[in-house]
């Protein structure tokens, strides 16, 4: 089990309220994404569920008992670091073993656990290294590893791949994801990128400034975008947003329109422009187009190959049904 | 970054070092600081009642003061210059490249290691002694008649001792902050066109000017304190009576405690004005 | 990037800097010397550098005459239970300012520091009544006191400084694993920072080896450790070099190897870290 609700939970360093009181709920089984910009207070947030920090104000509860007193030790979490904080002095296994070592786990039950973990988790050769001969992405696994065998409530992930370079992230990702179809356990996940979290999350929990923005599943998030910061802060590239005369014959402050969903032409269109640099991915060509007089730049995706080229003029195309409208508060008009 | 939990844990576990150094700094200063308004002579009567500032006037006033005074400058003022010159000449000829590096470190090094009593007894027996001492021999060598050191030129001797012990220090000092110089800067200035001198007086003596500092402000606190170079040597005597000398012989010699407390009490002022400083310097370090 | 140097260059360097580094070692060089030598050929006139009939005759004189072990083993105690005892109070605080600094942690740590500043004569007196009246004086528990307070404050700086440079993460990693705070310290922070403890251990028991204020001035017969029982030659007038060097080098020998061994503590716990 492994419900975790947060009942006007708030934080404040000194004076500074870095997460003004706020309301959320994780379901078990569920795997819910805090993202946001650094600073926004999303790995803050996850120290307080942790217990690394205390709350200012609210409740915390996990699975109806109120933790919000409890030590971390004693909530039944577990957690992924960013920097992995393995012992560099214990080999892998002992590694593994110590939070069952700490719970008075038999030894022969430690064992069995370990050697699980080691399996699923492609460690069994290394059990007997110490964390500093070991890859960053074994030092993940390792650090996973440690997890699981608590069997916990729910996993906390403290942006886990930040460390990583692309390729391994990637992998990693996967993984991660695959743990969580088969564990079937709590997972929160922090990170900074949004394409961790649209890939990952069963929920996701957008943050700025220690406010949730919205919480939705990645697709109500990228269809259905509350305000202009997840608009802009969900989909890569980001959506354009353009204001002004153009806007109003929409009825809107600004109008948002993400780069796929502009459809491209070297003949006509709605919209004119000049290509700036185009960016070849093979399968998408993206086009940062000038000259619009709506916007400063404009992204547009158009698929791998169109002929346009530096200085070409660009004709574009909003589709209709694609378009975001937003009130002068930012606030997403239906 | 912490939860009330750790934080109240930390202050436990902080408690026994502050108790236990407050306590170490309290009671004897307080004690300290009554005795120093007391006329206080244990084997003459013990507590003879308060006597206001008298004591702080007598130390001053009294004939051993202002000599003891100068012996203090002379022996910290020559200490500090002979360490710091030959230390920084030192540490840079040990940053030169050369052969057995690591070797001649640790010769230079070892007369920090020997402890205060033993060097003192060495230099004093076995290179002062007028008579057998290593000294003697070498000024009749060359047909002199030996120097009796530590009566005829006895601060000079002290100074000469002292900072024996010392320049390792200074040395390991300077030569740390040499060794942390970016090489990169000094070529950039030798592209310059600026020759070796200058290179040194612009680049490698400001930067080193910080190292300097902290140790004037070190050695001054150990210095002021000296204390086993001079009882196993001279006990005193021919003008080597030091601030600190005066005081112990005030208090466990001639047992008038009043008037020893208030020359501690002179003491720990001098010594608090050097800490300012170098409090300052720790600090300004822990801010980076 | 090293600077290509001349040969002859480099021969000048090293020829200077040996003849420093042995002008500075000699008065050791000399003293090691002089204890193989019998008491007349170390007064000898002119004085003999090596050719001379080495014997081993000083060592045993001095360790029969003087009680020499009884030194030894008080200098041990003394430093090695000073140091054991302040590392044990340190390591606690230690964690505390590394790991959960407060506002007041800088204030603090300079507070400790500038406690070591206090000349110790200046509290002489009040501590040898406070010895009198606990019966503390000349005894090894009382100079075991007095310098693991005089130390303290290096040995937390020392273990400050390493344990800063363990990440947080880790020890928040064990918090989180179940760890009480106890076996936080001693089964994760402890042993990571065996090589800042190892260091600080050394150089403290070396500062403590050769203190020369307390031990002269709180010790007579009982308690007295190396440092008094050298002063207590003070007076040989040259009739006896030879053991007076055999017994300085079996007073500074050992310190001497474990200085080596810790020069670069030496730096930063003396200097508090204001040079690197």
């Amino acid at each position: 089990m492994g419900r975790i609700t947060l009942d006007k939970v708030s934080k404040s360093f000194g004076d500074v309220e870095v997460i003004p009181p706020l309301d959320l709920t994780i379901e078990d089984g569920e795997f819910t994404v805090f993202v946001g910009p650094s600073g926004c207070g999303k790995s803050t947030l996850l120290r307080l569920i942790a217990g690394l920090e205390d709350s200012s104000g609210g409740h915390i509860r996990i699975d109806g008992n109120d933790a919000t007193h409890v030590p971390p030790a004693k909530r039944g979490l577990a957690m992924v670091f960013q920097s992995y904080a393995l012992y560099p002095h214990m080999s892998v296994r002992k590694n593994i073993a110590f939070p069952m070592k700490m719970a008075n786990v038999p030894e022969d039950e430690q064992n069995r656990r370990i050697e699980a973990a080691a399996i699923a988790l492609n460690l069994s050769d290394y059990l007997d290294r110490r964390p500093g001969q070991l890859s960053g992405g074994q030092r993940q696994r390792v650090a996973i590893g440690r997890a699981i065998v608590r069997e916990p409530a729910a996993f906390l992930f403290d942006e886990p791949l930040s460390n990583l370079d692309a390729a391994l992230r990637v992998g990693m990702r996967l993984e991660i994801s695959e743990l969580h179809e088969r564990l079937q356990t709590t997972m929160i996940y922090v990170t900074h990128d949004q394409v961790e979290a649209m890939t990952m999350a069963d929920k996701i929990v957008v943050l700025q400034a220690g406010v949730i923005e919205q919480v939705g599943s990645p697709l109500e998030l990228y269809r259905a975008p509350r305000n202009k910061f997840v608009a802009g802060f969900i989909g890569s590239p980001k959506m354009n947003f353009i204001e002004g005369d153009e806007a109003a014959k929409f009825n809107a402050h600004t109008i948002g329109i993400r780069p796929e969903h502009i459809d491209v032409s070297d003949t006509e269109g709605q919209w004119k422009g000049t290509v700036g640099v185009a960016e070849h991915l093979g399968s998408d060509t993206f086009f940062h187009v000038h000259g619009t007089g709506m916007a400063e730049t404009m992204t547009v995706r158009a698929p791998g190959e169109v002929n346009l080229r530096h200085g070409d003029v660009i004709h574009m195309t909003p589709r209709k049904d694609q378009i975001h409208k937003f009130d002068a508060q930012c606030l997403r008009i239906e | 970054m912490a939860t009330q939990h750790s934080r109240s844990a930390a202050r436990l576990m902080m408690a026994p070092a502050v108790v236990l150094l407050l306590g170490w700094m309290l009671v004897p200063l307080i004690m300290t600081l009554l005795f120093s308004f007391k006329k206080y002579i244990p084997l003459r009567g013990g507590d003879l009642g308060w006597v206001g500032f008298d004591n702080y006037i007598r130390f001053v006033t009294s004939s051993a003061f202002w000599p003891s005074v100068s012996a203090t400058l002379i022996v910290v003022g020559g200490v500090l210059i002979i360490t710091v010159i030959f230390g920084v000449l030192l540490a840079i000829l040990l940053n030169q490249p050369m052969w057995g590096q690591g070797v001649v470190r640790i010769l230079v090094i070892a007369p920090f290691f020997v402890m205060p009593t033993v060097s003192a007894l060495v230099w004093k027996n076995m290179f002062m002694d007028p008579v057998n001492g290593l000294f003697a021999h070498l000024w009749k060598f060359f047909g002199a008649a030996p120097v009796e050191w530590l009566s005829q030129a006895s601060l000079q001797s002290i100074v000469m001792i002292v900072s024996w012990q010392w320049l390792p220090f200074a040395t390991l000092i300077l030569l740390t902050a040499i060794q942390s110089l970016d090489s990169e800067q000094l070529e950039a200035a030798e592209m310059d066109g600026a020759p070796p001198v200058k290179r040194f007086a612009y680049i490698t003596l400001p930067h080193l000017g910080r190292a300097i500092t902290v140790v004037v402000l070190i050695q001054t606190i150990f210095l002021l304190a000296i204390f086993a170079e001079i009882f196993v040597t001279t006990q005193g005597s021919f003008g080597t009576k030091t601030l600190t000398y005066l005081i112990y012989q005030r208090v466990l010699e001639s047992q008038n405690v009043g008037l020893g407390s208030a020359g501690g009490v002179y003491a720990i002022i001098l010594a608090n004005i050097v800490a300012i400083f170098l409090m300052r310097m720790v600090g300004k370090n822990l801010d980076a | 990037m090293a600077r290509s140097v001349t040969t002859q260059r480099k021969i000048i360097n090293t020829a200077a800097a040996w003849t420093v580094g042995m002008l500075i070692f000699f008065p050791i060089l000399w003293t090691v010397l002089t204890s193989f030598k019998t008491e007349a050929t170390a007064i000898a006139d002119p004085p003999v550098f090596l050719a001379f009939d080495w014997t081993l005759e000083n060592y045993s004189t001095v360790m029969e005459r003087s009680d020499y072990m009884r030194f030894l083993w008080n200098s041990v105690i003394i430093a090695g239970g000073s140091t054991l005892l302040g590392i044990i109070i340190a390591v606690p605080a230690a964690w505390s300012m590394a790991f959960v600094p407060s506002k007041r942690t800088k204030d603090i740590l300079l507070w400790m520091l500038s406690t070591k500043m206090l000349p110790a004569v200046g509290v002489l007196y009040p501590i040898y009544l406070i010895f009198i009246k606990m019966g503390l004086l000349d005894t090894r528990t009382g100079l075991v006191i007095v310098l693991m307070l005089m130390n303290l404050p290096i040995i937390v700086w020392m273990l400050y400084t390493y344990f800063k440079e363990i990440p947080g993460e880790i020890l928040e990693a064990a918090r989180m694993d179940g760890a009480s705070l106890k076996e936080e310290i001693l089964y994760v922070l402890t042993p990571m920072a065996i090589p800042g403890i190892a260091s600080t251990l050394l150089l403290n028991f070396i500062l403590a080896w050769n203190e020369a204020f307390w031990t002269l001035n709180l010790t007579a017969a009982k308690a007295a450790p190396l440092t008094a029982f050298i002063a207590s030659y003070s007076s040989p007038e040259g009739l006896f070099y030879a053991k007076l060097s055999a017994a300085s080098t079996m007073a500074i020998a050992p310190i001497l190897i474990l200085g080596w061994f810790s020069q670069k503590q030496l730096v930063s716990g003396l200097t508090f870290g204001a040079v690197k």
